[in-house]
């Protein structure tokens, strides 16, 4: 069974490493040079995708964060309503059923965390030469930051708590908290101050990139979403391989005490 | 629903008596709050010059610090004496439990900025709007609380305790320390709450999902 997974994984990983160096070369071969920016502008086909990746990774930890609690719910009420097992194991029953939920969970949130990374290093070195700042307090700017800051939050609170099963829980409730944050965010922020280009693909009279732009941008969205899936069921195949092991250690533990 | 009620304001009451006795969270607040204060006093020379827009700044910074604080002491007391044990095993809803912590921490909150404020304005020599200064630190406030509770909840049962709640919060109340400000900022500069309307309803919205999601999640947070 392992190795019918492998074999899908690295085709999608043969598919990732084709279409960006397709991406490659339509960035540096096809797509004009940006007039006034220079080659500075090329920045953008790096700096979209990965915007657009943190803020699915995001979605896909929401997702499976109420996922995993409504399946823990779940389970937890149809066994009190069978009474057949005493609610310990009941609820360790419903919490290994909902566990891959929660590995979803971590490692979209690791990756989320590694593309708002890239997006907040990609911006401010194209703002530098365009702008003439690395940095300004921008709509857009400080809600990608504050995004980056509860989502390593996230990964912070992983790291602080020891038993697995807690960890799982209150995850999963900062995971829903932290994504409905992201609207009154982005709202508040705006009002607040905008200087951030505005939207150049989705726009209600149609895109205002040359052809040529917006075909290599989506080439490069394609490419950094199949190598984000890639990484994610990698990142998945890890954690998975890690939870056996602690079923292993506990198994030994439990035959050795015995 | 009557007994439900009735269970929120018996929680919310041993807190308040507990409060009443110890007064070590709200003393603990509110000498914090006056000593931020009067680190901005020094960093900001706030005498002169654009008080009504600073004020504003420094207030609200002053009530997250000491917000922060009075939420941490408020399950750190309950784990610490093993009282949450005894509330888990009551048989009162999880939301029960959710509500009257939450009110809790609103009240502590509210009572050191019904000090504070009156006590700014009068140092620094500002005119205080009372009346459309009042939706406004209360809808702040209950945004603050209302996630607070949850993140102290959980911060009281991880590894680094106190230090988890400020990374947990500050990032998530951001629309709140924005809305809270620019409102609070308007109504110091004399005009009237109508033309804040856009921040207050942020307030209310993150209010209202915050309050909800909150109130349903809570169970996960405390069971054990």
């Amino acid at each position: 069974m392992a190795e019918r997974g492998n074999r899908g994984v690295e085709v999608l990983g043969g598919l990732s490493l084709l279409s960006l160096a397709g991406a490659l070369a339509a960035i540096f071969l096809y797509a004009p040079t940006e007039r006034v920016m220079g080659i500075v502008q090329k920045i953008f086909y790096f700096h979209v995708p990965s915007a657009w990746l943190a803020y699915l990774a995001f979605f896909i930890v929401f997702v499976s964060s109420i996922l995993y609690l409504a399946e823990r719910a779940r389970g937890f009420s149809i066994s009190l309503l069978i009474r057949l097992f005493p609610p310990a194991r009941a609820s360790l029953r419903s919490w290994v059923k909902a566990r891959p939920w929660d590995r979803l969970a971590l490692s979209a949130a690791e990756i989320g965390v590694l593309f708002a990374t890239l997006v907040l290093i990609t911006g401010p070195l194209w703002a530098r030469p365009v702008w003439g700042i690395w940095w300004t307090w921008d709509a857009r700017l400080t809600t990608t930051l504050i995004l980056w800051f509860i989502y390593v939050a996230y990964l912070v609170l992983r790291a602080n708590i020891d038993d697995r099963e807690r960890r799982a829980r209150f995850s999963a409730v900062l995971g829903i908290i932290g994504f409905l944050d992201v609207p009154l965010v982005h709202f508040s922020v705006e009002w607040w101050r905008t200087t951030h280009p505005g939207p150049t693909v989705i726009n209600p009279a149609g895109p205002s990139l040359p052809p040529e732009m917006l075909q290599t941008l989506m080439l490069s969205i394609l490419a950094f979403t199949l190598l984000f899936f890639y990484m994610l069921l990698h990142r998945l195949r890890l954690e998975r391989m890690r939870d056996e092991v602690e079923e292993l250690k506990t198994a030994l533990e439990v035959s050795g005490t015995a | 629903m009557i007994g439900f009620i009735s269970k929120v304001f018996a929680i919310l009451g041993k807190d308040l008596t507990a409060e009443i006795r110890s007064r070590e969270i709200l003393s603990g607040m509110f000498i914090f709050a006056l000593l931020v204060i009067l680190i901005f006093n020094f960093a900001f020379e706030l005498q002169r010059g654009e008080l009504a827009s600073l004020a504003a700044g420094v207030l609200w910074v002053t009530f997250a610090f000491a917000g922060v604080l009075g939420l941490n002491r408020s399950f750190v007391l309950e784990k610490d004496r093993g009282s949450l044990e005894g509330l888990l095993l009551s048989p009162v809803d999880r939301g029960a439990i959710y509500l009257a912590k939450m009110l809790g921490n609103l009240i502590f909150i509210l009572v050191t900025e019904a000090i504070l404020v009156p006590l700014f304005a009068f140092v620094s020599n500002l005119a205080l709007p009372l009346l459309p200064l009042l939706p406004v630190l209360l809808l702040g406030s209950l945004g603050f609380s209302a996630v607070g509770t949850v993140f102290a909840a959980m911060a009281t049962s991880t590894r680094t305790r106190e230090i988890m709640l400020p990374i947990l919060l500050f990032p998530v109340v951001v629309p709140v320390v924005i809305a809270a400000v620019k409102a609070t900022e308007v109504v110091f500069g004399g005009r009237d709450l109508s033309s804040v309307a856009d921040w207050l309803r942020i307030l209310i919205a993150f209010d209202v999902i915050f309050t909800v999601v909150s109130f349903l999640t809570f169970e996960y947070v405390i069971s054990e």
